[in-house]
């Protein structure tokens, strides 16, 4: 059977790696497959703020030219890559989905996008976001929506919704996004992805641009939990430019995939996690997100696993402690727009001092989302509040993080929805900011005690998907991929094919 | 716990330097201060003797070797000013006239 270029845009990483490898298809043949597929389809989806056509063909050319050379590649050169646009990229356009940052060519690039070159992937360009990362559902970008390639007229989560739209809508094999409060692991369950949060640490943050730098963690977004248990193989581990980076190898992630597919998880403890829509919690929960997470932890007992349900009291508090802490700390990190040394400057004509040209450089830089958090996390930062906000959010943070640790003492991973409902429609939410914050209720606690949490396809509920969180202990990233894969696995086998094979054609992408 | 004002938006506002319209301050205040009735049920927790947890890895005086290491060229880093003069960043003034 030959493989069209048509086919290259479905094919996953794993599978890329050995077409690449064995010199079935070239890597300019794969880069451009997926260029193709953008210029086709992107007019819909939104996925992409920046395409790098010229720079990735080159890339993957001289992939092509190294390779015939004789020169020993790694597994994964030639593979493309989609990078969200909070990734900064030496000479490449990075906006952070802020008009603040428009036409910024940063002068180096992040860790984790030297790693991923390093490797040999081509860059396929920059995925939209809500600016700043501060949104569950892009449509806080400056720039454009997105949309989800299950139903384009909603939304495909966020923050990392570009990076969603693109993997999903076969705009890139995969993609790195960015969680702070969920924004890996929400956009991956509402596309039907598999998407994973490290430890915090264990990915270097060098180079990303900080909305809350104690929670912000990057991470891959793939259609399958192998090949995001391959890219975090290549983005993690120590990293000396971050002060916060933990220096402690990684497990064998792929390895952990791969055992997981085989199906035993005799031994294994898994708890379902009460307060995340178990039983006097499931207001604001669809009931068919409930059904399929329900299923789901059938599936795992059915593979050996001993399930029990693990009650975190705290976790009630994670999302208002959430939205004090990361505004807080945003208030902070977004100081440095003052329009001197990057961006934009407004109001610069003699008549205005350097206060005013930032007042207005900010006014008109930032869009309304980022206002309200940095005015929120000022207040709470403020003498006189800051006891009773800020203080008691991170008072708060310790009780969950406490509950996680007696949760772990009796359990290996905890388990719960993704996110409460499906994905909604776009709009659905915009004028009322605390609805918008409900859809990271679930992905908050494991992101306020910093610890690993992937999100895996369940099924699909109203036709369309919803994910399985698995948390785990910090540095334990490979029991979520373990777990993950075993889901995945038996689902798949159980289905006769992947869930992403029942995602409706996009029309206009043939 | 406390709600918030239109005039309390506005100071938070000069504080943060976002020359807010007047239409963003009533839209802000109204949001805002629902944002603060959610936010402030942190207050229910029982939390005596429970210490502040300001970051997940637990981390104390994180020192590079004492080495000099190479920094970003200047005119890559100027390249990226909205406004460079005599190879630095030029500013506004920074004092009023009467001053």
């Amino acid at each position: 059977m030959t493989t069209s270029r048509t086919d290259l845009t479905t094919v996953d990483v794993a599978e890329l790696s050995r077409l690449l490898t064995t010199g079935e298809v070239s890597a300019a043949e794969v880069t451009r497959a997926h260029l193709d597929r953008i210029s086709a389809a992107d007019d819909r989806l939104g996925a992409y703020l920046h395409v790098e056509h010229d720079s990735a063909l080159a890339a993957a050319t001289a992939v092509d030219e190294a390779r015939s050379g004789g020169a020993d590649l790694g597994p994964l050169a030639g593979v493309p890559v989609a990078l969200k646009d909070l990734v900064v990229t030496e000479g490449v356009p990075t906006t952070s989905g802020s008009k603040i940052l428009e036409g910024w060519l940063p002068p180096y690039s992040a860790t984790i996008a030297t790693r991923l070159a390093d490797a040999g992937t081509v860059m396929l360009g920059k995925t939209n976001m809500d600016e700043f990362a501060m949104g569950s559902s892009t449509e806080n970008s400056a720039y454009q929506v997105s949309r989800n390639p299950w139903d384009l007229d909603r939304i495909p989560g966020g923050s990392s919704g570009g990076s969603s739209a693109a993997v999903a809508g076969h705009l890139a094999p995969w993609a790195i996004g960015t969680d702070t409060g969920g924004s890996i692991r929400q956009p991956a369950a509402v596309t039907g992805l598999v998407g994973h949060k490290p430890t915090y640490g264990s990915v270097s943050r060098y180079g990303l641009i900080a909305f809350s730098s104690s929670l912000d963690q990057a991470g891959p977004m793939a259609r399958t939990v192998l090949d995001a248990a391959l890219m975090h193989e290549v983005i993690g581990g120590y990293d000396p430019r971050d002060s916060t980076s933990i220096d402690a190898p990684l497990a064998g992630l792929a390895d952990a995939a791969r055992s997981g597919a085989d199906g035993d998880l005799r031994g294994l403890r898994v708890g379902v996690v009460r307060e995340l829509g178990g039983d006097g919690h499931t207001d604001g929960y669809d009931p068919g997100v409930l059904a399929r997470t329900h299923e789901a932890v059938e599936v795992l007992a059915g593979l050996g696993a001993d399930v029990v349900e693990v009650s975190c009291p705290s976790f009630d508090l994670a999302l208002p402690a959430y939205y004090l802490i990361a505004p807080s700390e945003a208030s902070s990190n977004l100081a440095r727009y003052e329009g001197v040394r990057f961006g934009l400057r407004v109001g610069d004509d003699g008549s205005h001092d350097l206060d005013e040209v930032m007042a207005l450089t900010r006014e008109q830089g930032f869009g309304p989302e980022v206002k309200r958090r940095i005015i929120l996390g000022t207040y709470a930062l403020s003498s006189g509040y800051y006891e009773a906000y800020y203080g008691q959010a991170q008072k708060v943070r310790t009780l969950i993080t406490r509950e996680f640790t007696a949760g772990f003492a009796d359990v290996d991973v905890l388990v719960s929805p993704t996110m409460p409902t499906v994905a909604f429609p776009l709009g659905a939410r915009v004028d009322d900011p605390i609805a918008m914050y409900a859809a990271d209720l679930c992905t908050l606690p494991a992101s306020l005690a910093g610890l690993p949490a992937i999100s895996v396809p369940s099924g699909l509920s109203e036709g369309l998907p919803v994910g399985l969180q698995i948390m785990a202990p910090a540095l334990a990233d490979d029991r979520c991929y373990r777990v993950a894969a075993a889901l995945e696995a038996a689902q798949d086998a159980a289905r006769g094919h992947r869930l992403l094979d029942e995602l409706p054609a996009l029309a206009g992408a043939a | 716990m406390s709600s918030i004002s239109r005039d309390d938006v506005a100071h938070l506002a000069r504080l943060s330097r976002l020359a807010v319209t007047d239409e963003e301050l009533d839209q802000f205040a109204g949001q805002l201060d629902q944002v603060l009735a959610a936010v402030a049920r942190v207050g229910e927790a029982a939390v005596v003797d429970v210490p502040p947890m300001s970051h997940a890895v637990p981390l104390t005086n994180v020192l590079r070797a004492d080495v000099v290491t190479p920094s970003l060229p200047r005119d890559a880093v100027l390249a990226g000013a909205p406004a460079a003069e005599d190879d630095r960043f030029r500013v506004p003034r920074i004092l009023q006239e009467e001053a």
